[in-house]
């Protein structure tokens, strides 16, 4: 009796755990979604929220996040990547109460934007940057289209050493290749080349790439690649603050509908001066509160104030 | 007091462990079962309302070579030959090496020198199966592509890279289910060869391995299937152009790096993330011709025996 006994609860036991594990995908968002509804019985903010998306942003909100969990201990935010994409469409569906995404939620097909709405936490710039050896720190606008649409193909065209041009691309989808496609390459389709998804292995390929060029955030920037100047403005942190180096994007963090409880707060937390004037620029990103610009969805661009 | 199993007890204890083992068995294979049709319908569904519901053409789709999902240029063009081509290019490239290499190993293993073979490699072997493929991608990415790099036209991203990472991943697959299979051989064809005055040579090409070829075959498809699968590591060292390469040293897609590469940042229904579903079912419907043709060889191989 006692053998079969065992098994028997085995059974059970195993049976038991995958029908909690199946039951526990499918019931998450719902129970996520309850708490974040709660209001906080007796002072102090509580709940539990989850903020996915943009990669890109992933560690500012992460090291955010961190801060203000010690802050409020009732608090639980979950901090996920995943890529913008599934940001704008997680918020959107009610999967996540927060959607990190690097762009515009009208830009991308396929959302319904009228029904987020959209807190910008911090800036990101971004520029061409090339291996050390090319020889030229600075390109006009022309030549950068050019050379990523393939009509320059040499270095020594645009005044650098004799050298073939070595294209690191990113996907199609990724949110740094859009805000470089617009405002870099004024929406000039780039030819192929090395695809990479990631801001470090596209750091590491075109410093020991000979000849290679990419794009990078300027949080990536450091002495083993070489930074390009664009019309002879230099991608820094002062510059984009005037618009006067024009690539760059917002962090965006979505809500569906007005933020609520806890997502209100954190991100009242995100866009304080705590936030904007020590973190953001710790970590590399541009406070959004500094920008003397603003720009909309269509890329039109305005003075603050 | 002291409990007397009797003949009775005995038979039911007998009857109820027959029922909870099958009871346990059927289970499994229920969910197993249930969880591959669910897998089977939620990918085909998916990857199927690229051409219903978004209208794209399944000849362009994969005879196309423009990939353009999102249309920067006006209209999006879904085009996924160099995909589904770098996926077969660079796995049928990889067996072409690992296969020789494979058998080389296993007969090595098993009719030269058994004694050392097995003992010292066939650990080293089973070794290279726990590596994890992000492993074998960084080992590439940092010591294949410079090589490449250095020794070959090109900036060393490319199909050539990928080749090697990936021959090295599928050896050990195709070294254990060879060796196997010439285990499996019996004896007396060895005997009645060498009785006959053969040498071990002859041995060897003219009689064992054409007795295990279908079991040296199952183990080439298998590791041909697990190349056609792999993401991370290929997606580390081939560079992923969205175009067709020019040659062995230039640069391409599999199936698997558009995925792992475009997936996160689409939104699930759009076209474009339909679409990459779509190279999803691909890769399902592959592995099932894979699963088919080694169901083939090892009929073959039964029929051989008689």
């Amino acid at each position: 009796m006692k053998v079969s006994k065992r098994i028997l609860w085995t059974a059970a036991i195993v049976l038991a755990m995958l029908t909690a594990g199946c039951a526990g995908g499918g019931t998450n968002q719902g129970t996520n979604d309850k708490q974040a509804e709660q209001t906080p019985a007796g002072g102090g903010i509580s709940g539990s929220i989850v903020a996915l998306g943009s990669t890109a942003l992933q560690p500012l909100v992460n090291e955010a996040a961190k801060q203000f969990m010690v802050k409020n201990p009732q608090a639980q935010i979950q901090v996920q990547g995943g890529g913008s994409g599934t940001g704008l469409s997680q918020v959107a569906s009610g999967g996540a109460q927060i959607g990190n995404s690097d762009i515009f939620a009208e830009e991308k097909s396929g959302i319904d934007a009228t029904v987020l709405k959209d807190h910008k936490v911090a800036v990101v710039g971004i520029a061409a940057v090339a291996n050390k050896d090319v020889g030229v720190d600075n390109l006009t606008k022309q030549q950068l289209i050019g050379i990523f649409t393939g009509k320059i193909t040499n270095w020594k065209e645009v005044g650098g050493a004799d050298q073939k041009i070595v294209l690191v691309n990113r996907p199609k989808s990724s949110g740094t290749r859009a805000t470089f496609f617009t405002y870099g390459l004024d929406k000039n389709e780039e030819k192929e080349g090395i695809t990479e998804d990631a801001n470090g292995t596209v750091k590491k390929i075109i410093s020991e790439t000979k000849g290679a060029i990419g794009y990078l955030a300027f949080s990536y920037f450091d002495d083993t690649i070489k930074p390009l100047s664009l019309d002879g403005v230099a991608p820094s942190k002062e510059n984009v603050l005037d618009n006067k180096f024009p690539i760059w994007a917002y962090e965006h963090m979505y809500t569906k509908g007005d933020a609520l409880d806890l997502s209100k707060a954190f991100l009242d937390y995100m866009v304080s001066e705590e936030v904007q004037k020590n973190l953001v620029p710790q970590m590399g990103y541009i406070p959004v509160t500094e920008m003397k610009v603003e720009r909309d969805a269509k890329g039109n661009i305005t003075n603050k104030q | 007091m002291q409990h007397v199993p009797k003949e009775q007890d005995r038979f039911k204890r007998h009857h109820l462990e027959e029922l909870t083992g099958k009871t346990f068995a059927y289970v499994s294979i229920a969910i197993l079962l249930v969880a591959l049709v669910a897998i089977t319908y939620f990918i085909a569904s998916k990857g199927l309302s690229t051409f219903f519901k978004n209208d794209v053409n399944l000849f362009n789709f994969l005879f196309g070579t423009e990939w353009s999902p999102e249309g920067d240029m006006g209209k999006p063009s879904f085009g996924a030959f160099p995909f589904i081509f770098g996926s077969f290019a660079v796995t049928v490239l990889a067996a072409l090496i690992s296969a020789p290499l494979g058998i080389g190993a296993a007969i090595f293993m098993n009719e030269i020198a058994p004694a050392w073979g097995q003992k010292v490699l066939q650990p080293v072997i089973e070794l290279l199966v726990g590596i994890p493929s992000v492993v074998y991608g960084f080992v590439g990415l940092s010591l294949v592509v410079p090589f490449m790099r250095e020794r070959f036209e090109g900036v060393g991203f490319g199909l050539a890279s990928g080749m090697v990472v990936l021959s090295v991943m599928i050896l050990p697959t195709i070294t254990s289910v060879a060796l196997d299979s010439l285990k499996a051989l019996p004896i007396k064809l060895k005997e009645a060869s060498f009785a006959l005055g053969a040498t071990r040579w002859q041995t060897i090409s003219k009689v064992l391995v054409p007795a295990a070829l279908p079991g040296l075959l199952t183990g080439v498809v298998l590791g041909m299937t697990r190349a056609f699968g792999e993401a991370l590591a290929v997606q580390m060292v081939i560079g992923n152009s969205q175009k067709l390469p020019e040659s062995l040293f230039d640069s391409t897609s599999t199936l698997t790096s558009v995925l792992t590469l475009e997936m996160g940042n689409t939104i699930a229904g759009s076209a474009h993330s339909n679409a990459l579903w779509s190279l999803a079912l691909i890769l399902l419907v592959m592995s099932f011709v894979f699963i088919l043709l080694i169901r083939f060889l090892g009929r073959r191989g039964q029929t051989h025996e008689r």
